[in-house]
């Protein structure tokens, strides 16, 4: 496209400031917007404001405390976070753990990434000026926590599960308030998706805004939702199914022009088809132990630490960090709320990660920011920021 | 065609860069794979464009610090994924750190631009031709590059975590 813009106007390009601390960023980062009139011209991005040095302290805490960093990441959707980290160094011990824990990973895992979308999605349509919406979904984030908080007593930064398995059995509440999540949180879903699905108002606000075409995609690193709004249909749960995925029956819903429209309805359609595998899940829960039989990581029950002796030396021997590790390297990844999130690990055998990074899916793809704003007005670059779901933890890392 | 394994494309990286396939290993089933530093990526760029193999997603990169490893010290990490044969390769290249230069992956992957910034902020690889190489999440004025291992984390007089005191 010809730039109809001569050097000569240059000098009446206004300079605008969205962020570091602006409501409609949803997060701690800073665009400085180079507008003609209200169209965005070009855009410089500044991210680090939050930056927590994750990887730096990694590499000096043992393994099981590192759960607690992951957390800080998406903090929207924490548990597919630790669990992912529990499944690389499960990965690298070479345990597997009891199709039990597997399926309530499962369970957890989907609740989180429809927490994740809800907040996502909703905040689509308040910036869209739609807030009813927001306020009808925002509750059953608030349920999803309650469950959380029964499984592991935490509702944000969750710290569930352990390395070898899950601190503790889902008990009786929990699954009574998962069941009363399904039974109820579809209906209350419908009316949501009926406010602004096939809303004249929304539509003409949100379809092609922000668009990117599947190659530029894929050149820019696009994982999770946003590159499946695209039209690919590329999804860690299936490519490479873990903790049990391949035992579920679920579509992977994808897109065509990847604008706000597209990655509105994947989101939505995912809630769906998490649903699906949380009913599952929860029919078809195996028997057996929650956790796997590896004493040399899986912290024991409290109430035997206080009994005997051997649970209270493994527990020592864990909490100080005295357990010793093979020595190796490892990728892991799974599909996080918003896209492929990797641990690669290098251990040197030492009690904490030689060097541990974070594939963090949205410091990949939000630099695509710029490029999918150019030429767009204002209002619509707003949109397009919500509505990829940067958030701001997991960019800085 | 054959069936695409790691042994096969170790073979195929092995036919066309020949003596700069310096080793490579299977861990955990991913084939990792180090070459010369001067080829990244023409590797990648083969990877890639290669009918069978098609490497098109650049996953991740990072680097490692490796001080024992004299004039190799800094070693980058790339992990590709074929979405065809859904396969992932990590392929390394190790540079010295008191020149450490490697080209740029920008020219073949947009999503390279800021890890390469990241880990240019963290472990001061310059990445010849990148279009933008500056800090990205530290502070501009930072005269160190943090994630190196001569930088300690806590303080350096404190030594009640010391290995020798877990029998290491």
């Amino acid at each position: 496209m010809q730039d109809p813009i001569t050097p000569e106007l240059l000098k009446d390009y206004t300079t605008l400031n969205l962020g570091p601390t602006h409501p409609a960023t949803h997060g701690i980062f800073q665009n400085v917007l180079k507008l003609d009139g209200e169209v965005i011209v070009d855009t410089e991005q500044t991210v680090g404001y939050i930056h927590r040095a994750f990887e730096k302290i990694a590499e000096r805490r043992p393994f099981y405390q590192v759960t607690t960093l992951t957390d800080r990441m998406n903090y929207c959707s924490s548990p597919i976070n630790n669990i992912g980290w529990h499944m690389t160094v499960e990965k690298l011990i070479q345990v597997e753990i009891p199709k039990r824990a597997q399926y309530i990973r499962v369970i957890i895992m989907e609740l989180a990434r429809i927490a994740d979308h809800i907040i996502c999605n909703a905040v689509i349509g308040v910036d869209t000026g739609a807030l009813t919406g927001f306020t009808y979904m925002f509750q059953w984030r608030e349920k999803i926590y309650d469950i959380y908080e029964q499984i592991c007593g935490a509702r944000l930064t969750t710290n569930i599960g352990r390395i070898g398995g899950m601190e503790r059995d889902l008990n009786e509440t929990a699954i009574r308030l998962i069941n009363e999540f399904l039974r109820d949180f579809p209906k209350v879903f419908g009316q949501f998706r009926s406010l602004l699905e096939r809303n004249r108002i929304f539509m003409d606000r949100v379809i092609g805004t922000g668009p990117i075409s599947a190659e530029r995609a894929l050149n820019y690193g696009f994982t999770g939702p946003n590159l499946r709004a695209a039209g690919v249909d590329y999804d860690v749960r299936v490519m490479n199914p873990y903790s049990s995925y391949q035992d579920f029956d679920f579509n992977i819903p994808i897109g065509t022009s990847g604008d706000t429209y597209d990655r509105f309805m994947v989101r939505n359609e995912e809630m769906v088809e998490s649903m699906k595998i949380i009913r599952q899940a929860l029919d078809n829960l195996p028997e057996g132990r929650h956790f796997a039989d590896v004493p040399e990581f899986y912290l024991p029950p409290k109430e035997d630490v206080y009994t005997k002796m051997e649970a209270l030396i493994w527990h020592f021997k864990i909490v100080m960090g005295e357990q010793d590790v093979p020595i190796g390297e490892v990728y892991h990844s799974v599909e996080g709320g918003n896209g492929e999130l990797g641990y690669y690990l290098v251990s040197d055998g030492g009690r904490a990660a030689y060097r541990l990074h974070f594939r963090r899916p949205c410091f990949i793809y939000y630099q695509a920011y710029p490029e999918m704003i150019k030429g767009s007005m204002l209002s619509d670059a707003i949109l397009t920021m919500s509505s990829m779901n940067v958030i701001a933890g997991e960019l800085d890392g | 065609m054959a069936e695409i394994t790691n042994t096969y494309i170790l073979e195929k990286l092995q036919q066309h860069f020949g003596a700069d396939v310096l080793s490579s290993e299977e861990s955990y089933s991913m084939l990792s794979v180090t070459l010369n530093k001067d080829r990244n990526v023409d590797v990648i760029k083969f990877l890639r464009d290669d009918s069978e193999l098609q490497f098109n997603f650049l996953t991740d990169l990072c680097a490692v610090h490796y001080p024992d490893n004299v004039g190799n010290e800094l070693c980058m990490v790339y992990h590709m994924h074929s979405f065809y044969t859904n396969l992932r390769i990590r392929l390394k290249f190790f540079i010295p750190i008191s020149h450490p230069h490697i080209a740029t992956m920008t020219v073949l992957y947009e999503a390279a631009n800021w890890q390469e910034r990241e880990t240019f902020d963290f472990y001061g690889v310059v990445f010849d031709g990148h279009p933008n190489l500056k800090r990205i999440v530290n502070v501009d004025e930072m005269d160190y590059f943090p994630l190196r291992r001569e930088y300690p984390l806590e303080d350096g007089t404190r030594n009640d975590k010391a290995d020798e005191y877990f029998g290491r």
